[in-house]
């Protein structure tokens, strides 16, 4: 795919998967075991001097795309086209050893955690200045007059009183921005800031999101800023991807995804953050449940369990149903648990993203028709579940009550005003 | 709020012993928590919260000291034995960690962790009964019954905090101390916990009081809120109040400072908190406070309630020269009202 001048980094259908070991069984009888899907076919294009928030939820896959776009984890597919000022593109997803270390000197990394991302053992100017000794830059007196340099450029100053001090010798504050430091001193392109401010403390995250921004404007910086801090995004980002279970689930300009969000999943997100406003109630309306495990994602929409506004086409399936019977039982007393429980085991037989499955009398205990009974009940008590309208059919057969769900639409992102959504809820426009 | 508090604290001091020094973690605190009240107690990190809220349950490690005055329902739990202190913890005194996952024993079923709670504390206690009031209580939380044998590894990060909740009420305690039990968790199932602690009073009639360094969940969660700063509790009082209208420089700076989705422009304290070894004289905030006076770097302040008059439990009690000098409470000679020339900060000391 051709790319603009101006585009510093594209990313096309980019995947990430990591294969999971399984049991020492599975292994000597070489089954497959599960592929955990942490990025899963990602298109971004990132513009020179601009800031991408990448935000979502722990195990949304932000911070491995983030480290992929460093090379820092393989690619399983797709391409990272990185454009130099001047000179052809280059594909990171392809690079290995020196080629791709080569390239940290245009695009570097701040970490979450600058008390583990800074060798306790190392004073600030071996640290600061190790990125030009392993790129073989700089040596002797240059080198420590480029490492005074960074530091007075992060507000470390005066340098020279922290050439020799230790991080423990630094406040969190100050550790970032010797973090930050480091990551200037080769005169990087891009930064990837995973998480810079979330461990610091609220008066400092100011501080250290301005000297970023100071940074970008006397560096002409590009950042990538991997955040689950929807609050800091808007201010820092031009642009937001909202990432959910390896998948962008809705890309836009920060103002257009603040002012209207679209997608469920970005609507909940804005609506869950605590608000240091004492007259805003707490949200009740909010979606139940986490993150699913990323080895065994949802049929359909990634979102759909969790979705106050899903339809019948969401991608509705068994497993759903087992969630449904088992936050029924938190409801229930302990008789019609103990019963319930009895009649139909742990259901196992609902592990499973088929479209039709039968739910039958755990070992004989009681007959289809109670199993109907339970099911009738539990829709009874709450026909507007969601999941209700992906049941297209509930009948009883000799062996128990057959489920048929609705199959699931395409979910790609589509565009809808300035911003990109995946939802059946925006298709595309005609 | 009844008249008598569940919890009375009064003058609580805590050091920790270290070679440089006593390390003033809580230094003269006093705050009260009514029945069935959610009182805030918010600050950055090395103020003190956490150190305050082991403290009340009696969990500091050795090499730390504490003195004051503690009641509990009256009790007097600073001169109880030891071994009264723990009979009060868990069934008067609970609390909930920040890491659930570290605090959960990975070998042992959940059914399991229940019963070694309650028979820790009532030792007759009968199968059937440990079953039933473990599930009643996770039933509250939201935890499905039929998981009642699987191990903490088969839940998420959410339902391990809810967990960990379910078995710090499960002995109905009084009193509750949460240290920051969401740090470690995600915005929506944040909001979910924080709803769950929300309703405790209603299902469970309990007091609490929230440990966390994160003002959103003050204002949505708490009753009132209590601000530290440096070991001392510089502003305390009803969460409408407090931030609507902060009296403390520090309660004030600290709301302009937080980033929040209406934030427009970025806002900072200079400089940064100050060593407990060896604090500021005065008041511990005067070298970062803009409004400091030259009272504020040599006497400490003395907390007055804002509605007048010496600070009562239920009133909005604040410590500092410049508020109580605008209320009326005190005045200042023109020596001591003098603004205090502030020092240049360094951009490297600030952070």
């Amino acid at each position: 795919m051709p790319t603009k001048p101006d585009d510093i980094l594209a990313i096309r259908d980019l995947e990430v998967h990591f294969e999971q070991s399984g049991s020492s069984l599975s292994r000597l009888l070489g089954r497959p075991s599960g592929t955990v899907k942490a990025v899963d076919g990602i298109n971004i294009t990132l513009q020179r001097g601009e800031v991408l928030g990448l935000v979502g939820e722990s195990g949304s896959g932000k911070t491995t795309l983030g480290r992929a776009i460093l090379g820092l984890v393989p690619a399983t597919s797709g391409t990272i086209t990185y454009t130099p000022p001047a000179g052809e593109g280059v594909d990171i997803a392809t690079l290995k050893g020196a080629t791709l270390r080569s390239m940290r000197q245009r695009l570097q990394m701040v970490f979450q955690d600058p008390s583990a991302a800074l060798n306790p053992s190392m004073t600030l100017e071996t640290a600061i200045g190790h990125p030009l000794v392993i790129h073989k830059v700089a040596s002797g007196e240059e080198l420590r007059q480029r490492v005074i340099a960074s530091l007075e450029r992060v507000g470390l100053s005066p340098a020279e009183q922290f050439l020799s001090k230790y991080p423990s010798d630094l406040s969190g504050g100050q550790k970032q921005r010797a973090v930050m430091a480091r990551a200037i001193i080769v005169g990087p392109e891009l930064v990837v800031a995973d998480e810079p401010v979330s461990m610091l403390d609220m008066s400092v995250r100011a501080k250290v999101l301005q000297l970023m921004l100071d940074l970008k404007r006397d560096l002409g910086l590009t950042y990538v800023y991997v955040t689950h801090d929807l609050a800091t995004a808007k201010f820092f980002c031009d642009r937001v991807a909202i990432m959910y279970l390896g998948k962008i689930v809705e890309i836009g300009p920060s103002d257009e995804i603040f002012a209207d969000p679209k997608h469920p999943y970005t609507k909940s997100l804005l609506k869950a953050i605590p608000d240091p406003d004492p007259s805003k109630a707490i949200p009740r309306d909010l979606p139940r449940g986490e993150i699913p495990d990323a080895a065994r994602p949802p049929k359909g929409c990634s979102f759909h369990p969790r979705c106050p506004m899903a339809r019948n086409d969401c991608g509705w399936e068994p497993r759903d149903l087992k969630s449904l019977v088992e936050e029924h039982w938190t409801t229930t007393d302990l008789a019609t648990f103990e019963r319930e429980h009895e009649l139909v085991g742990h259901l196992v037989e609902l592990n499973t993203s088929a479209g039709e499955v039968v739910v039958e009398p755990h070992r004989g205990k009681g007959s289809p028709d109670d199993v109907w009974a339970m099911f009738s009940a539990i829709k009874d008590a709450r026909p507007d579940e969601p999941l209700w309208r992906g049941v297209t059919s509930m009948e009883k057969t000799p062996a128990g009550v057959k489920f048929v769900f609705a199959p699931s639409s395409p979910v790609n992102l589509r565009a809808s005003g300035a911003s990109e959504v995946a939802c059946v809820l925006y298709p595309s426009a005609p | 709020m009844s008249a008598e508090p569940i919890v009375r604290a009064r003058d609580i001091r805590i050091w920790y012993g270290t070679t440089r020094g006593p390390v003033k973690a809580v230094d003269g605190v006093s705050f009260s928590v009514g029945k069935a009240e959610i009182l805030g107690l918010v600050g950055e990190s090395g103020s003190g919260k956490s150190t305050l809220g082991r403290g009340l349950l009696g969990l500091l490690p050795d090499g730390a000291a504490m003195d004051g005055e503690l009641t509990f329902e009256g009790v007097d739990l600073l001169a109880a034995t030891p071994k009264q202190r723990f009979a009060y913890r868990g069934t008067h005194l609970g609390m909930i960690f920040q890491e659930p996952l570290t605090r959960l024993n990975p070998l042992m079923r959940i059914s399991e962790h229940f019963s070694e709670t309650l028979k820790t504390h009532e030792p007759s206690i009968s199968k059937a009964e440990i079953e039933r009031r473990s599930l009643e209580v996770l039933r509250v939380m939201g935890i499905p019954p039929s998981r009642f044998s699987s191990y903490p590894h088969e839940f998420s990060g959410g339902m391990r905090q809810r967990l960990m909740i379910a078995l710090a009420l499960v002995l109905r305690p009084a009193f509750v101390v949460a240290d920051e039990p969401t740090t470690a968790l995600d915005v929506l199932v944040e909001a979910q916990i924080i709803k769950i602690l929300h309703d405790l009073r209603n299902s469970f009639d309990t007091s609490l009081l929230l440990i966390t360094h994160n003002l959103g969940i003050i204002a949505e969660a708490c009753d009132r809120v209590a601000v530290m700063y440096a070991g001392q509790i510089v502003e305390i009082g009803a969460v409408d109040k407090v931030f609507a209208d902060p009296q403390h420089p520090y309660t004030r700076e600290l709301l302009r400072s937080t980033i929040s989705l209406s934030t427009t422009a970025l806002h900072s304290i200079p400089g940064a908190p100050p060593d407990l070894v060896d604090p500021p004289t005065g008041c511990a905030f005067h070298p970062r406070c803009p409004d400091a006076l030259a009272i504020c770097a040599v006497t400490r302040p003395i907390a007055y309630a804002r509605d007048g008059g010496a600070p009562r439990s239920g009133s909005t009690d604040v410590a500092c020269w410049v508020a109580s000098a605008k209320s009326g409470t005190v005045t200042l000679t023109p020596a001591e009202a003098a603004p205090l020339p502030r020092e240049e900060l360094a951009d490297a000391d600030e952070a």
